[in-house]
């Protein structure tokens, strides 16, 4: 029997899975993204590389900083733009804020598609406190348009680290009460362990990222692997699991919303003062030239891909998404899998629809 | 690593030499080759994105494969993979046996830009509608809208 799952909105954007079941088991599954195309990359060309921030930024809306950073380090990179110590702790900061805002909205859905309502309505709700946070700094909920080349729009203002901490150290003891209530849950447990296991080498074959590859067993991370920006500076562990499972995909994030307080506390500390943007003028000539550069953003390594020919506009701007590499594996994890595991696989690969179809 | 690239594959052409990153360029006949020594002999097992750029004025649609690696001491590097076909019959072999990862990167690159993937065990659109009717869109022929 085959049967449509989507295109409906299932928590995260338009999507389609085809699925062919035999009782209650999918025998075959066949991803079919493409709802929410928007043509980013066409969009790019027509824009010089200031215009191109908004709409950028908007794929993985819930992670707009994951989606604007690699973009600008390309920018500086293509100009030999030396973006202020300030500014790029600044950029941190709001990644890291990012991070823990998408990492939040995934664990909440997660919670909601095993039935478990508490976890979505707790983790909606602290959610908020973060993007309070970056609200202060960034002046917008969730698209801020934030980071610029040669830096970040504004600085933060005076006195947040206050509010900051105190978030932080309120976040702490909320994290604590997700494991107790939802991640060692025991029914969330059994609907998730053992179910959905991607081995590590096929995590590595798929070309898989982000929490998905390190729920596999691989200790990969750009922000360790290839440090930019200011990671080098910070202490953090890359939390990893050899279960490869559902259950271990969840683990991984709430481990990495931990590190990303450890890195926040540590930014917060350390910030050097000065300034925090290189002007650059509202149409930069962008010298021609090629640059590849890559991200650890909150669905995974984000990577643009810009030719520039010169002019203000990018000639080619190319957005390596995460979830659309992550995308094979719905077809790989969901074959022989029960139709009730279909949500909770399906979303513990935190594929955004949106971001994989730009 | 560009000594053994151009060891190996006398006829291409390393395009840049930088920090992590390698880009070299092979003509189209011999792209499964070099993408089997690149993940074989070079140790780049983690496949990352296809990109395509249109070349109108050389008649050129350029295909670049992005790969990283897993490997320890490996793991900052990319390698840039690339090759040229002729904007009126672009074809070029599909790399899904070298890396499994490649496969829905090359539907996107097909639909997008129309390279055709030879030997690709599923090449279908991806992104676009089902009754798209029009040019590839990242074509620099086609013109977006409104604008």
């Amino acid at each position: 029997m085959a049967v449509s799952l989507g295109p409906q909105h299932p928590g995260s954007g338009h999507f389609r899975i085809r699925l062919w079941l035999d009782g209650d088991f999918v025998v075959r599954a066949d991803p079919d993204p493409g709802y929410v195309h928007r043509g980013e990359e066409k969009m790019a060309e027509y824009r010089n590389y200031i215009q191109n921030i908004p709409h950028l930024e908007r794929p993985a809306i819930l992670d707009s900083t994951g989606m604007l950073f690699p973009y600008v380090e390309a920018v500086d990179q293509l100009m030999s733009t030396k973006v202020p110590p300030r500014a790029a702790y600044l950029r941190v900061i709001m990644a890291e804020l990012n991070r823990i805002i998408s990492h939040m909205y995934f664990l909440g859905i997660y919670g909601l598609f095993g039935g478990h309502t508490t976890m979505i309505e707790w983790a909606n709700g602290d959610r908020d406190l973060f993007i309070d946070l970056a609200e202060r700094i960034g002046g917008a909920r969730v698209t801020f348009a934030y980071l610029v080349p040669g830096g970040v729009r504004n600085d933060m203002p005076q006195g947040l680290e206050g509010r900051a901490f105190k978030t932080f150290d309120w976040f702490e003891k909320r994290i604590a009460e997700y494991e107790k209530v939802w991640l060692y849950n025991p029914v969330f447990e059994q609907r998730t362990r053992g179910v959905g296991v991607l081995s590590r080498e096929d995590a590595i074959r798929f070309g898989a990222t982000g929490t998905v590859l390190r729920a596999s067993g691989v200790k990969h991370d750009i922000r360790r692997a290839e440090p930019y920006s200011a990671y080098s500076d910070f202490e953090f562990e890359v939390p990893v699991s050899s279960a490869g499972d559902s259950w271990a995909r969840g683990y991984v994030a709430i481990e990495e919303m931990k590190q990303s307080l450890r890195i926040l506390r540590q930014a917060f500390e350390k910030i050097p003062s000065g300034p925090v943007r290189v002007k650059l003028g509202p149409q930069p000539r962008v010298p021609a030239g090629e640059a590849y550069f890559r991200t650890e953003g909150a669905h995974g390594e984000r990577a643009y891909h810009i030719v520039s020919d010169g002019s203000p506009r990018p000639y080619r701007l190319k957005m390596e998404d995460p979830c659309f590499r992550n995308m094979i594996l719905i077809r790989e994890l969901l074959r022989g899998a029960h139709v009730a595991d279909v949500p909770l696989v399906y979303w513990g690969l935190n594929y955004w629809p949106v971001s994989a179809d730009r | 690593m560009s000594e053994k690239i151009a060891a190996r594959f006398p006829s291409s052409r390393i395009e840049y030499v930088r920090q992590s990153r390698l880009k070299f360029t092979v003509a189209p006949e011999t792209l499964k080759e070099a993408g089997l020594f690149a993940r074989d002999e070079l140790g780049f097992d983690h496949f990352a994105t296809v990109s395509g750029v249109d070349y109108p004025s050389k008649n050129e649609i350029e295909v670049v494969y992005f790969v990283g690696s897993v490997r320890p001491g490996m793991e900052d590097l990319v390698i840039a993979l690339a090759t040229r076909v002729p904007r009126d019959a672009p074809a070029v072999q599909s790399l899904v046996e070298v890396w499994s990862g490649a496969e829905y990167h090359e539907r996107e690159t097909f639909e997008m830009l129309g390279v055709r993937f030879t030997g690709h065990p599923d090449l279908r659109r991806i992104l676009l509608p089902e009754d798209w009717d029009d040019i590839p869109p990242l074509r620099k022929d086609f013109r977006s809208p409104g604008r």
